[in-house]
């Protein structure tokens, strides 16, 4: 067994400030104290003396410009199991640690990975990418990985005594064990770890109780961790709300860029695509707009997705501006990579044509994307359609042109010459869209050829209803 | 001198290989990858036997109806048959089902596009580049000289066949079309002729007789 624990320093942050990146100092403040205390503060606020446990009062006269959030416990968890999400591509054994840490089994993977390196540079790479900072540490140990990742950021202890050894060299702020436990060794004058695991195991349970020495026990693998693994969602429901009232599609952009990659990391847990999702947005009084997103193959690259709903999102027309975003996804079906002939030689971008059908249809709408079929129906405007082609198709025994007007036109001025005809097309009565006409191939006076029709018996009221072009 | 004149030659020969440079000459000709137009009379005067491969060809037509898309159908009918995308994009009427599989056009494997002319020429461009059209049929009156030569840019990165149809007026515009056509009637009968052709030698090709 591996484990490799990550750490989320700033995942706090992120969830408070998903609507818009913070930008300057910044804190978040803890909303269960009865008084309104600095929680956690950011690199710039530190700088101006912001500290952990100061009240908004005194951070505002330190630093004016310092905005304040409150913590969102909520959306820190959401946070944490997309990252969860994201991280079961390189574990089958992913477990949550709140607030702000997860656990993987690597050991299992490590072959797949090729080797701790460039597991680790891949984990590491992807999460900088997402803008998630982070520390990592792996020892066989679960608890020892959690107390390392604090510390000694990108460790890998294989081995049980390299543990020990390096735990021992741990100040006891560090070990994590709990606070009572830390202020009573101290007040014995323990300052390492390594002075801790020399005591007397009673002697130890006396002082620190018994929750203190099962941790210490953990560390070092003298008692199993019980972890519960994580286990990826069937359906993806996430709902960023906003503070203030969003306008336009230009400030959402931010909000949507994490919805779409939450969905890519989750898709990938999975190991699936997705076709369909909605994004639902709120408006004030209860409206909502909704905007399906489809695609023709299954989709899963966060990119992607992402443009794909940002060109939906811009096309639509917004009637009031946004309180929150949602996007839903019911359907995540298997994913199959597209496969390309080895021999096939790749021209200019390169696309298949689900992905060209795709950026043709986020740009001009699905209506704009059409395909004919042949109809079996006598009447010619019932005859070819929009819609699916089917490969059986039986054809009229006359010629037909290739244009075909919309709605038939009187003809002027009236046919030259008639090269062929009449062909009698009487039908529908039975449905109502009675037809009864005389087709003609006319010749006009630019020598065009034209389908055109006359009532029968009659000689004038020409009807063009086609060119042969 | 002689070693320097040498070198300006062999420096120009390596100038002459590259593959944008058209030779006028009788030994090298230009090697066209052409698609037949299933049209003999038309094969036999177009360089490489047919609509340019990787390039714009533009036919200009007088008047509706007189059979400038059957010029291209047999290539098209062709294209679907061996499973390859087609692609209309904006065409001025609705393409008529049961004339184009009569025409032995395999649905399956044309697509319409419905598009202002703005949008038209944004997705001809994208069809042409993916690389994964075989024609693209615009039908684009208002096209302008950098337009089409986007879309020669794009046809010649995504090894397509581009087709644009436009009014016979623009006949005497400069375009950067590599082949340009004009279908007309006169005499009763509808005359198609070849008014540009990149890598044809004489510029003053046949009038071809379509029909009467």
């Amino acid at each position: 067994m591996l484990w490799a624990c990550l750490r989320f320093p700033g995942l706090a942050f992120s969830a408070a400030f998903a609507v818009a990146p913070e930008a300057g100092p910044s804190a978040l403040l803890d909303t269960h104290a009865r008084q309104r205390l600095i929680a956690t503060a950011n690199d710039e606020a530190r700088a101006h003396g912001i500290r952990r446990g100061q009240s908004v009062a005194a951070a505002r006269a330190l630093c004016p410009a310092l905005e304040v959030r409150p913590r969102d416990r909520d959306a820190e968890k959401r946070l944490l199991s997309e990252l969860a999400a994201w991280c079961y591509q390189f574990s089958g054994h992913v477990s949550l640690v709140p607030p702000n840490a997860i656990l993987m089994e690597v050991g299992a993977s490590l072959r797949l990975f090729d080797g701790w390196p460039l597991l680790v540079e891949r984990v590491t790479t992807g999460l900088r990418e997402q803008g998630h900072p982070h520390t990592l540490a792996a020892t066989p140990f679960a608890s020892a990985s959690w107390v390392f990742a604090a510390t000694a950021d990108g460790m890998v202890i294989p081995a049980r005594e390299g543990v020990i050894r390096m735990l021992g060299a741990l100040p006891l702020t560090q070990s994590g064990l709990p606070g009572t436990a830390v202020t009573a060794l101290h007040a014995m004058g323990f300052r390492r770890l390594d002075d801790v695991f020399r005591l007397p195991r009673p002697e130890l349970t006396r002082r620190i109780g018994r929750a203190g020495v099962n941790w210490l026990d953990r560390i070092r693998g003298h008692a199993s961790d019980a972890l519960p693994a994580w286990q990826p969602p069937a359906s993806f429901v996430q709902k960023i709300e906003f503070d203030a009232e969003l306008d336009g599609s230009q400030p959402l952009l931010f909000p949507l860029r994490r919805l779409t990659r939450a969905l890519a990391n989750m898709l990938a847990a999975r190991d699936g695509g997705v076709q369909r999702f909605t994004l639902t947005l709120e408006h004030a009084r209860g409206e909502s707009t909704r905007i399906g997103v489809a695609m023709a193959a299954p989709q899963r690259d966060a990119d992607r997705l992402f443009e794909l709903a940002r060109t939906r999102l811009e096309r639509a027309t917004l009637p009031a501006p946004a309180r929150s975003i949602e996007l839903h996804a019911d359907e995540l079906p298997v994913f199959r990579p597209p496969v390309r002939d080895l021999f096939e030689p790749i021209r200019g971008d390169g696309l298949d044509w689900p992905t060209l059908d795709e950026r043709l249809r986020a740009r001009l709408g699905d209506a704009a994307l059409r395909q004919l079929t042949v109809v079996n129906d006598h009447r010619p405007e019932r005859a070819s359609r929009y819609g699916a082609p089917t490969v059986t198709v039986s054809l009229p025994r006359g010629r037909r042109p290739l244009w075909l007007l919309p709605r038939p036109l009187p003809m002027r001025p009236e046919p030259a010459a008639v090269l062929a005809g009449p062909e009698r097309i009487e039908s529908g009565w039975w449905d109502g869209g009675d037809t009864r006409r005389d087709y003609y191939i006319v010749k006009t006076v630019h020598g065009q050829h034209a389908w055109a029709y006359l009532p029968p018996g009659t000689l004038d009221g020409w009807m063009l209803h086609g060119w042969f072009a | 001198m002689n070693a320097a004149l040498a070198s300006a030659s062999h420096n120009l020969a390596q100038v002459l290989d590259h593959p944008g440079i058209w030779r006028r000459s009788a030994d090298r000709q230009p090697r066209v990858r052409a698609l037949s137009t299933g049209w003999t009379s038309l094969d036999t005067r177009l360089p490489g036997g047919g609509w340019p491969q990787g390039a714009v060809s533009e036919i200009l037509f007088e008047h509706d109806g007189l059979g400038e898309l059957d010029l291209v159908m047999p290539a098209l009918a062709a294209l679907t048959q061996e499973h390859r995308r087609v692609i209309f994009v904006a065409p001025p009427y609705q393409p008529y089902a049961p004339a184009l599989a009569a025409a032995g056009v395999d649905l399956r494997f044309l697509h319409e596009i419905h598009a202002g002319s703005t949008e038209a020429a944004w997705s001809m461009e994208q069809c042409l580049r993916s690389g994964c059209c075989g024609a693209v049929v615009g039908w684009l009156p208002d096209i302008d000289y950098r337009s089409l030569r986007r879309l020669q840019l794009a046809a010649e990165s995504g090894d397509a066949c581009a087709m644009i149809f436009r009014s016979a007026e623009h006949a005497a515009q400069n375009s950067p079309a590599a082949l340009r056509i004009k279908v007309s009637n006169s005499d009763e009968a509808t005359y198609v002729d070849v008014l540009k052709s990149r890598g044809l030698l004489t510029t003053t090709a046949p009038l071809l007789r379509m029909r009467a």
